[in-house]
């Protein structure tokens, strides 16, 4: 049934469809409104779970991994520093092979403080083992979710994912969603049900010590998971769409308009329904551009963006996250896809925007495909101001 | 598509209204996406409320910056900050506000309603939360919406005493408007 909701309460809505028996977190903006939903369901007694308050994040990280060490399903949601704050226990989640459902309402990283939309928070943790899932709008916030937990219960891949939204834009955005009904969302996603769990009848541990001799392959099964899951995505999202009607084709990538583009950008989140808007716009005036979408980031899908993008001759890639020192963490992605490669863009420029919740506009996106010519951009900062940045202290 | 951007300080109500907008839109089969955007995370801060609406699903997710309408909830903001930045030439702004309030000089086809809502509302309501008032006011000045639309989602959103006080508010909002026509 079609509903008009802040995007946090949808979050809310469909995890409670999901019945997790454990919910750990600690407020933080702006994704507050998500836990308080769900504290208010489970003390209203709509919602049979336990809601278990903490006094961190990191308390709140440790209580859902030893939920579900326990054979039960769990969920947790967090932004910013509070994802930080979790940083240990995330790894822990992942190389214990725990599947953890967690919403990361993507905001900016202090300091300075910043509650504003960035992706920085989830991009620091891609190297964690958890799988993400990046949302456009809050329909997609909602189905990912269900996504999310049918593919990380999955018994060839055991391991935690982290369904990303945009905050404000979409944590706070209020629009038309399809809300999934119980018996569709029963269908789709059975009780969870662990190879192992912490039992006392049957005592088992978990997360010890591996010396030398065994860490690496701890390390090299959760590699060889990864790449495995890339195949599994497509045919959950094929599964989602026989009994939801909404189609994800393979939930890996969504190509819009690319098929005969000459320019082609590529982003994560919201600011792709930004960047569709520019994109119509320009084909009525006859420019071949297009928008690559990656929803899944991690694991990365090198062969679909290498099929999506070998034959179109520019491309740029619009992030909200930067890796300090570095190239910009999905342009990264981009060039490693295509290097020595026969076929591959001539160029792969690199744009930067939105940080802190810089407002990225039609104009943002306009002058992207403007500076998308035949000189490559290294990386290149967008809407920045010059005037904050003239040397005060200097001669 | 038409888009309204809303002044107000955090704490006044903007998303309330945007949210009742946006709702009362949804209900006569449009969609709306409706937002905020907050300045510093305080009340008492300036604050934006946006709200986008079409025939189809709305993409475009950057702030609103030439509105068809603008909502002033909060007219001290007008002393130091342009309102009606961007207002389209033939747009449409609801202050809250007395008779006397100045007014910066707008485009011709540019139409500004003050709307005592302070007052109405303090009638109504009991207290000076004008959004209810405003909403009435922006559905006569714009045409956009239907007062009963508005009327059954105010009703759906309160209840008791504050539901008889904010359906009265909406209706005198939309009939001082109507009789400023």
């Amino acid at each position: 049934m079609k509903q008009f909701l802040e995007g946090s309460r949808v979050v809310a809505e469909i995890v409670k469809l999901c019945k997790p028996g454990v919910i750990s977190a600690y407020p933080i903006t702006p994704q507050t409104h998500i836990v308080e939903e769900l504290a208010k369901m489970v003390a209203d007694g709509e919602l049979v779970s336990q809601f278990i308050n903490v006094e961190s994040e990191h308390s709140a990280a440790s209580v859902v991994l030893g939920a579900v060490a326990t054979g039960v399903r769990v969920f947790t949601a967090t932004s910013s520093q509070g994802l930080l704050l979790m940083g240990e226990v995330i790894f822990n989640i992942s190389g214990m092979r725990m599947p953890v459902v967690l919403t990361c309402a993507n905001r900016a990283i202090s300091a300075p403080i910043n509650i504003w939309n960035d992706q920085q928070d989830s991009m620091a943790l891609r190297d964690s083992g958890w799988i993400q899932i990046y949302a456009e709008n809050n329909q997609e916030a909602a189905d990912f979710h269900l996504i999310a937990y049918r593919i990380a219960e999955d018994k060839s891949v055991m391991l935690p994912v982290m369904v990303c939204m945009d905050g404000f834009i979409l944590t706070h955005g209020m629009e038309a969603i399809d809300m999934p009904e119980q018996g569709q969302v029963d269908k789709f996603l059975p009780p969870y049900n662990p190879l192992y769990k912490l039992d006392p009848a049957e005592p088992i541990s978990m997360g010890l010590l591996a010396d030398p001799g065994y860490y690496m392959e701890t390390r090299y099964a959760i590699q060889e998971t990864l790449e495995q899951t890339l195949k599994l995505i497509p045919k959950v999202a094929g599964e989602f769409s026989s009994v939801f009607g909404r189609d994800y084709k393979d939930c890996l990538v969504e190509e819009y308009k690319t098929k005969d583009a000459e320019k082609v950008i590529v982003a994560m989140g919201s600011v792709c329904g930004t960047v569709k808007e520019v994109v119509d716009g320009l084909r009525e005036k006859g420019k071949k551009v297009g928008l690559l979408k990656i929803i899944t980031f991690r694991p990365f899908p090198y062969t679909r963006v290498f099929e999506a993008l070998k034959n179109i001759p520019k491309v740029a890639v619009l992030e909200k996250a930067v890796s300090l020192g570095a190239y910009a963490p999905l342009a990264v992605e981009l060039r490693a896809c295509f290097f020595n490669k026969k076929k591959s863009p001539k160029v792969i420029s690199s744009f930067v925007a939105g940080l802190g919740g810089r407002d990225i506009t039609e104009q943002s996106i306009k002058e992207i495909f403007k500076k998308l010519n035949t000189k490559e951009i290294a990386l290149e900062f967008i809407d920045l101001k010059p005037e904050l940045i003239k040397d005060e202290y200097g001669e | 598509m038409k888009e309204i951007r809303i002044h107000a300080r955090a704490g006044q109500g903007a998303i309330t209204t945007a949210a009742l907008i946006g709702f009362s839109y949804f209900k006569e089969g449009k969609y709306p996406y409706a937002f905020p955007h907050f300045g510093a995370a305080r009340m008492g801060a300036p604050m934006n409320a946006f709200l986008r609406v079409d025939s189809k699903p709305v993409r475009l997710r950057s702030q609103v910056y030439e509105p068809n309408f603008v909502i002033v909830v909060d007219p001290t903001l007008m002393r130091g900050y342009n309102c009606f930045s961007g207002l389209k030439d033939d747009g449409i702004a609801v202050v809250n506000g007395k008779d006397d309030l100045e007014m910066p000089k707008l485009k011709a086809g540019q139409k500004v309603l003050v709307v005592p809502a302070n007052e109405i509302a303090l009638k109504t309501i009991g207290k000076p939360l004008a959004n209810t008032t405003l909403i009435g006011a922006f559905a006569a000045a714009s045409g956009e919406l239907k007062l009963d639309t508005i009327l059954e989602v105010v009703k759906l959103r309160f209840s008791g005493k504050v539901q008889e006080g904010n359906i009265e508010a909406v209706k005198q909002g939309f009939e001082f408007v109507k009789n400023l026509k």
